[in-house]
Parts: structure tokens; sequence; C-alpha cells
């Protein structure tokens, strides 16, 4: 059992008890995590209490739901009711949310069961999950690299087989860049898609939760149990939910791609590239339409994006002043004390670096030279796109521009780190979908990433492409070094 | 003493009383135990999200409307970013470049003059929660945030307390008027804050400003105010420039107390809340918001005056609520003759709410009653004394049908003139005295005959027609002449 389909087989067939689900998934996070530190926290009691009430329910002959028993790790910036909810912050330690986010009552009411709380980039600002206020997340491929962020965690749990699947969100990149660089399959769904309630904010208008697993297919059957219109996020669409697995019954006959020229720059990785072309070939092989088209604001989009997303943030990030909830430094007497010592000890590095920015981009004499400016060029960017789907279906191209980086490497170079998501901050800013796929392999064996793209909405296209290149390929299949089912047989009891 | 001028600005937050609160569902209700009416949303808790709370955006629009506000077709919230305890987001939501309304306008009256004020701008906003200081401690109720406020700038043109006072006064009643607010100062539903400088009599340019908070009702804006025109004018009298600041009325010694100056004001850093997407009022909303405003005040007034002949003043009295003027309008439809309701509204029933402290809403004399009551006198089956002094302090005390209790106490009147004619009869002979007295001129001796009457009837006889009959009886049967 390593795939959503092969769980949910299992657990439909009776092959597999939700009980067995949740001590399998339970067991090879306890064989596999100490080398990964994925994980920030299990709560098995609770998990399998859910278990028992759905396996009590198929018992007495009632449907459990279409996810019924599958165990799924949860990023730890999404709300669960009483459960810890940190965002991998000091600030945050100890906080157990009264109420669950929107896309945890969906998966419940589909039986999904949350048995993890994942690791990532303290309050998803960063690239590498080693901004991590409690443990650095460890890329399954070589632990020595780190696994892409802000969804590190949920990249390497399921990388790991640890879990079949998980959440994660997106602002820039953070669920797409981890599974590039983890080696699965990851989706940021269209902005207003899935309800962004309970999803504790980086960037409001940016921020999107998504499905993380092992195939397109898994996607596609996890995705009708977190989109859809919700009455408590006020920017959520208010659209019919299609019929996503129906997309996987769809060739690429017909189906026109569009390859940007500015994707394929200079500090563009050789072996990126080189998996990248060849992805190409294979699609127009198989009766895809490839063309080369322009998305000329690119070059602004790293920019733009660190504009809008730090102002955001700071505001979002403001109400953590130790007084409601969370974390306060103990030593403050005075008003200004709790405030300044609980936010200056209670955040890390990058936070701060990213507050400071948003505060100074929204401070009055600098507001029109930089944000107002900022929300300009990303009205561009958007265009940019708009104008490119008039001409084709979908867009491809490399999801990040290098393989997975050492620990450490980029952590006193934000710059450096910032640039990794050079190829995905234009989709958050535009508001479309994008899919990341398994695309090949650098010299060193490190999982490579391939970036679909669909205009707004169209995340039919996403999975109708992904799918169709899976099975033409086998990389998104491929164990890596740490991988739970390599070492033990799954435990069933039939 | 040079002579100084003052001009005013004042800024009104208006609480909504809609029945769930800005942007979540929590009831919007004051005077509950501290922290009982909250939520994710309005506790700011990690990944709540605001849903705009579609009939406090509709309140607005109506009070712009009624205020003479353009109210453009895109109007947008933005974040206003300030760290305080009782700002659980540490950001208030507001409206920052785009209000619901801009370029409106009031109408006031001082010593008979009437003037149009004009308003800058009128937007909605989320309210704070409250501190609640013990000793030792500071606490949180956060009941209040997230309550819908309109916040109501007027142009700085008022130029003078009075003026100050007249404004709010019309404001408020109009927001009674439009009913989306209680408007009461004491539970903070109505809250002001004022901006003052003074520059030389005649002059054109604009002093230093100093803003005035921590005013607590219209008499405290008043006087407040007066107090900075007498602090500031010997300040510029002997030179002194005037710091811009803002101050604290303390209502206790009537002075205003410097708080903090310029130099500390926040940057708030207003940026469009990305929670929210931008409200959109169609030319159709609009118009039928428009042709559904309430009359205001002064139409209604006027509409007393020329449809039932009210005086001026009693249709001032009467449209100064509201829910007066309503309840007039109710009385009269229940069958009273308009300008007895007014009499007895403006002086019997307003004097008896007023001694009570009742409101015109919790009355137990209801319309209906009243117009029973002045029917009764009007037909004259109730003495007009025994309804003002009996009857009256009954209905207004137990809310019963004025019938019953002119019925169970007997008061009803004796208007039946066979019945008085014998009780004149009885009473001439009974006192023969009065004859001579009154054919020696002494007109005054008929007071004897009424109030023997009046014994025998046990009070119930019609006074009127009572002295009626004497005068007709004297006359015809004696041949004594007592009119005039
Ligand atoms: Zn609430």
């Amino acid at each position: 059992m390593e795939t959503v389909r092969e769980w949910l087989n299992a657990l439909r067939t009776g092959e597999c008890s939700a009980r067995d689900a949740v001590t399998t998934a339970l067991e090879r996070i306890r064989t596999v995590d100490p080398q990964l530190q994925a994980v920030i926290a299990i709560d098995p009691e609770r998990a399998l209490a859910q278990a028992d009430t759905i396996d009590r329910q198929r018992a007495g002959g009632e449907d459990p739901g279409p996810l019924a028993g599958l165990p799924i790790g949860i990023k730890d910036v999404i709300c669960e009711k009483d459960v810890e909810c940190t965002c991998a912050s000091q600030i945050l330690k100890g906080y157990r949310p009264p109420y669950d986010a929107t896309v945890i009552t969906m998966l419940r009411r589909a039986g999904a069961i949350p048995v993890a709380r994942l690791n990532m980039d303290e309050f998803a600002m960063g690239s590498s999950t080693d901004h991590s206020a409690f443990a650095i997340t460890r890329n399954p491929w070589d632990t020595n690299r780190i696994p892409g962020g802000s969804s590190g965690g949920s990249a390497a749990a399921v990388a790991a087989r640890m879990l079949p699947c998980a959440l994660g969100s997106d602002t820039g990149g953070s669920i797409r860049q981890p599974a590039a660089l983890c080696g699965v399959t990851g989706l940021k769904p269209t902005y207003g898609r899935v309800s962004r309630y309970g999803l504790v904010a980086y960037a409001s208008s940016l921020d999107q939760i998504g499905p993380l697993a092992l195939t397109v297919e898994d996607i596609a059957l996890l995705l009708p149990h977190l989109a859809g219109h919700d009455p408590h996020d006020a920017t959520s669409a208010n659209l019919p939910v299609p019929n996503y697995p129906a997309a996987l019954f769809q060739d690429l006959r017909g189906v026109r791609l569009g390859v940007p020229k500015e994707y394929f720059i200079a500090g563009l990785d050789p072996a990126v590239e080189t998996a990248v072309r060849s992805a190409l070939h294979l699609f127009a092989r198989n009766g895809a339409d490839c063309v080369e088209i322009s998305l000329p604001h690119t070059e602004y989009a790293i920019a733009t994006y660190y504009i809008i997303a730090t102002a955001e943030a700071s505001s979002n990030l403001a109400r953590y002043d130790g007084i409601h909830y969370g974390w306060r430094a103990p030593e403050s007497t005075t008003l200004d004390e709790v405030y300044s010592h609980t936010r200056r000890r209670g955040f890390g590095e990058e936070v701060i670096r990213r507050i400071i920015l948003g505060t100074y981009v929204l401070s009055s004499g600098y507001y029109d030279a930089y944000y107002l400016k900022a929300l300009k060029v990303r009205t561009l960017i958007r265009q940019d796109f708009t104008r490119a789907f008039d001409t084709v279906d979908a867009i491809v191209t490399p999801t990040s521009p290098t393989p997975a980086f050492a620990l450490g490497e980029k952590l006193n170079d934000p710059l450096q780190m910032y640039l990794s998501d050079i190829f995905t901050v234009s989709v958050n800013l535009a508001g479309i979908p994008g899919l990341s796929v398994p695309c090949g392999f650098s010299p060193d064996g490190l999982p490579i990433g391939l970036q679909i793209l669909a205009k707004p909405f169209d995340e039919m296209m996403l999975l109708r492409v992904g799918h169709a290149w899976q099975q033409l390929t086998d990389f998104h299949l491929r164990r890596p070094p740490v991988c739970a089912t390599s070492f033990s047989r799954p435990t069933t009891h039939a | 003493m040079p002579d100084f001028a003052p001009v005013i600005g004042l800024e009104v937050h208006v609480q909504l009383n809609t029945a769930t609160k800005m942007f979540c569902a929590c009831p919007n209700r004051f005077g509950d135990p501290p922290n009982t009416n909250v939520c994710p949303v309005c506790l700011g808790l990690p990944g709540a999200l605001p849903v705009p709370n579609a009939a406090a955006i509709e309140a607005a629009v109506k009070a712009a409307l009624y205020l003479n506000c353009s109210v453009s077709s895109f109007s947008k919230f933005d974040r206003k970013n300030y760290f305080y305890p009782d700002l659980p987001k540490a950001y208030q939501i507001s409206q920052y470049d785009l209000p619901i309304g801009t370029r409106g306008s009031l109408e006031i009256e001082v010593s008979g003059t009437t003037r149009r004020i004009g308003i800058t701008r009128i937007h909605l906003e989320e309210d704070a929660g409250k501190l609640v200081h013990a000793p030792g401690a500071s606490l949180v109720d956060l009941n209040r945030a997230g309550t819908p406020l309109l916040e109501i700038v007027s142009a700085p043109e008022i130029f003078s307390p009075e003026e100050a006072y007249a404004y709010l006064s019309s404001l408020r009643l109009l927001m009674l008027y439009l009913g989306i607010s209680n408007c009461n100062m004491e539970e903070g539903s109505l809250r002001c804050d004022a901006n003052i400088s003074l520059r030389p009599a005649g002059s054109s340019t604009l002093g230093t400003k100093v803003e005035i908070k921590n005013l607590n009702s219209f008499k405290g804006v008043q006087k407040a105010l007066a107090f900075e025109i007498k602090r500031q004018s010997s300040l510029l009298a002997t030179g002194t420039p005037i710091v811009q600041e803002t101050r604290l009325y303390d209502a206790a010694t009537d002075k205003t107390l410097s708080m903090r100056s310029k130099e500390e004001a926040h940057d708030y850093r207003y940026f469009p809340d990305p929670d929210l997407v931008p409200m959109t009022f169609s030319p159709e909303y609009l118009a039928r918001l428009r042709d559904n405003l309430p009359e205001t005040p002064q139409h209604r007034a006027q509409r007393f005056v020329s449809a039932f002949g009210l005086s001026q003043y009693d249709a001032t009295v009467l449209t100064s609520d509201p829910a007066l003027a309503s309840y007039f309008e109710d009385t009269i439809a229940a069958g009273a003759s308009p300008k007895l309701a007014a009499n007895w509204i403006a002086n019997n029933l307003l004097s008896a709410l007023h001694q009570t402290s009742t409101s015109i809403g919790a009355c137990k004399i209801r319309p209906p009653q009243l117009a029973a009551l002045i029917n009764l006198v009007e037909t004259g089956t109730l003495s007009s004394t025994s309804a003002k002094t009996v009857v009256f302090p009954a209905v207004f005390e137990k809310g019963i049908d004025p019938n019953a209790v002119v019925a169970e106490m007997g008061l009803a009147q004796v208007s039946d003139t066979t019945q008085i004619d014998q009780w004149v009869v009885d009473a001439i002979r009974a006192n023969p005295d009065v004859l001579d007295s009154l054919r020696k001129g002494k007109v005054k001796a008929v007071a004897k005959l009424v109030g023997s009457v009046m014994q025998m009837s046990r009070g119930k006889a019609n006074a009127a027609l009572v002295s009626q009959r004497i005068a007709a009886i004297l006359k015809d049967m004696h041949g004594i002449e007592i009119s005039g």
C-alpha cells in the first residue's frame, strides 16, 4: 500500500480496517521519521478513535465516506480542533485552535483520518523547511539535503511512504517546489478553489491549500473532498466542482502546451533543463502540440511577490503579540515589552526579516513606490497568463531551477533562497492552478519536477496532462533510499 | 485679547444595531457577560476569516444616502494596522481611500438660523473590544470586537460649541429615523471625537488642530470645545503657539488634558484587506435604497403642521424622536383628533415618560388606548380632570383599557340634561339664600349651587353642562340673569 488508490482499495475490500490503516501509518512514521523529521506531532489516540468509528460504521452497513480510513498528514499550518497548531513557530507553541479548518471538516466527512502534523518553514516562509523552530526536515533522497519548502514535511512524508497523502499550503511554490525536490506530485489549486478558512495566513491573496501524493490519480481522488465554495471564506469561488477523476480518461491528443521562453534562463541547472526538454519531446510524440510562448513580465515576479507577500504577512502576523493566545515572553512587564520581547524571541529570523520588509513597503512615503507598484505589476503578470491561455491549454515549465540543495546552504543567503521560487511565484500572483510531477533525476539521483499550469479553475487540464505524463513514465513510482515500504511490509489484518 | 474664531470638525462613530457582528455570526448585543459573544473570527484567531454582514453594508449605504452623500459603485475594506490589547488581530478592518459615502451634508438649526454642514466621508468598520481595568491587572472583553461601526466625519465647518451640539443632535436624530442604531451614548453606541483649531476672526487660514477625545455626552462635547476655545485663545493672545496633539476631556473637572503629541502619532499602514472582495453597488440597488429612505424629521414636522394643523412647536416636539412621531400618527389612526392627541402626547405622556424614565417604546399605554381615552373626554363621557388625574395614570401604569378603568371606578360623567336639571332644582331649593345673594348682584354665589350639584352627583355631573343648566334655570324659573 503506497498510493492513495492502493490504500483505498485495501480499505474498501476489507483487506485492511481503518484501525489497521492508522496503525500502519503510525508504524511507518515511527520507523522512518527519526531520519527525516517530517512529523511535528502525532496523536495516535485521536486517530485510532476516528478509525474505530469508521470501522463500526462499515460493520453496521453505513457508508463511512469515499476516503474512509485513509490516513492523511496535515501541514502544521491548518487548524484542527483541539490539536496543537504551531506553524513551526515558538510563538504558537501550545496553541490549540478551538475549531476545524473547512478542509479538515470536509476530509473528515469523507472519512479521511488526519494522523500527523507535518513540519514546515516557520509560518510557511521559506523554501527549505530548515526555517522550522523545532526540527530540520531532511530529503528522503539524500538526508544531507533539504526537502524544499515550505511544505517540506508534507513532501518528505509522502515521498518516504510514511503517509499516502498530505495537505500542504502554497503561497509562492510551497507545495510544488518541495513536491519537485522530493519526487512526489503536488497541486496548488486555483486561488478560491479550496477554502482558506482555518489555514493560518501568511499572504492572504496568495495562500492556497492543496494536496501532495504520489500520483496525479491520487490528487484527482482527493481534490473533490477539498474543493468547493465555503461561506466562511469571502474569497472562495462559488463555482461547481467538476468531476476531477473524469480527467484521467483523456489523453494528450490535441492538447496545446505552451513553453515560456523566459523560464529557460541562466542559472537553470542543466539536468533540470535536460529533463524538462525531454519531457516536451515525449509530450509531442504522444499527440500534444508544443509551442513556444512568452510571459514577458516573468523577470519581475520575484520582486513583486516579495513585496506583496511580505506586506500582507506583516499585517497577518501582527496578531501574535503575546496577549490573547500562544507564547508570551515571560519576563515582560510593560505592554510594549510584552509586544517586543514576545515577537523578537517568538519569531525566527526569516519571519522577522519578512515582517520588517512588509512593514517597510507599506509605510507612509514608501507605499506608492513599492506596494502600489507591485499591485500594478501583479496585474501585468496576470495578463501575461491570460494572453498565453488564449493560444494554449496548458503551460509546461521546470518547477524549480535546481534539484534539492544542501542543508543550511542558503540559510544565510535569503536572496539565493528566494530565487529558488522563480518559476512558482508567478502562478500565485496570477491566481492560476499549478501541478508539479516528477520528470527525471539529476546525475546525483535527486528528483526533478515538471510544473504544469492551466487557466483559472481548469484543474481538469492539469490532471489530464499530468496523468497522461505518469502513464508514459515511472519517475513518480521510484522509491527514495529512505522509504518506509522498503524496510517493512505493511501490517494488515484481514 | 484679540478675537479668535474656532473651526471645528466632528468625527462620530455610530454602532449599527444589526443582529450579528460585522464579519461573523456572533450576536451584536450590549451588556452580556464578558467574552460570551465571541468566535474564532472576532477573537482574531489564526486562520479565521471575515465575511461581511450584508445588513451592515446596506445600513451604511442608507446612512450615506440619507446624509446626501454620493455613493460610488465601488467600495472596499482596508486594514488599519496598530497594536493594542483590545484589537485581537492587531489591525482593524476599516475603509481608507474608497469609503461608502463622500461629500454629504446635514442641516442644523442654532438660534433660529439654519446652516448646512458638510460631511466629508462615511465609512464602515469594525469596533474594537474593551479593556476592563481591575486591581493589578487589565482584562480584555471582546464582546464588542467586530461590532459594525459607521464613522461619519464632518467637514471643518462647525464654528461654535453650540453648532457642534446641534450637529450631533441632528445627526443622532437622522440615525434614529433610519433605525440603524440605538445612538445611546452611555452604552457607547454613539461616540464622538472633536477637532478644533483657532484662527484670528476674519482670517481664512486654519490654525493648528487639536483633537479631543473621551467625550461622553453632547453637553460634554459643547463644554470641552468651550474650554478649548478659552485655553487656546489665551495661549494665542500671549503669542504661544498651539501644539498639535490629542487631548482628553475630563468631565469631572471640565478640562482637557494632553494625551499624546503628533510625534507619537501612528503610521497605520493602510492597505486593501486581501481577505475581502470589493463591494459593488449597482445603480438599481442604490435607486431602490434611495426610494425607500424614511421621511426626514424636517419633512415629517412640516407634514404634521400642514396635514394635522399642529403648531410648529408641537410638530417639532413630536418629531424629535421617530418612535414618538409614529406613536402620534398611530394614535390618530386609532381615531383620536390630531390636536388633542398632540396635546396629550406632548404634555401628559412625555412628562409621565420623563418622570418614570421610560422610553416611548416601553410605554405601556399604547396608541389605541390613548385614542380611546381622548375620545372618552371628547364625547363628554369622562371629565377632563378625571381623565388626567385618575384614568391616564392608571392606564399609563398598567397598560389597561381606559373604558375598563372608567367603568370599574364609576367615573362615567353624567351629561343627561333631565338628571342635571333635577339636581339644579334641588340645589336651589336647598339653598334659598343663594337667590337673595344673586338678586343683590353677588354673582359668585352660583358656585355654591355648582358645589351642591356636584355633591349630589358625587362628582359625576358634566361640569360644563351643570353651569349651563344653572344659568338657564335661574333665568327661566327665577328671572335672574347671570351670564357675563
Ligand atoms: Zn464572532
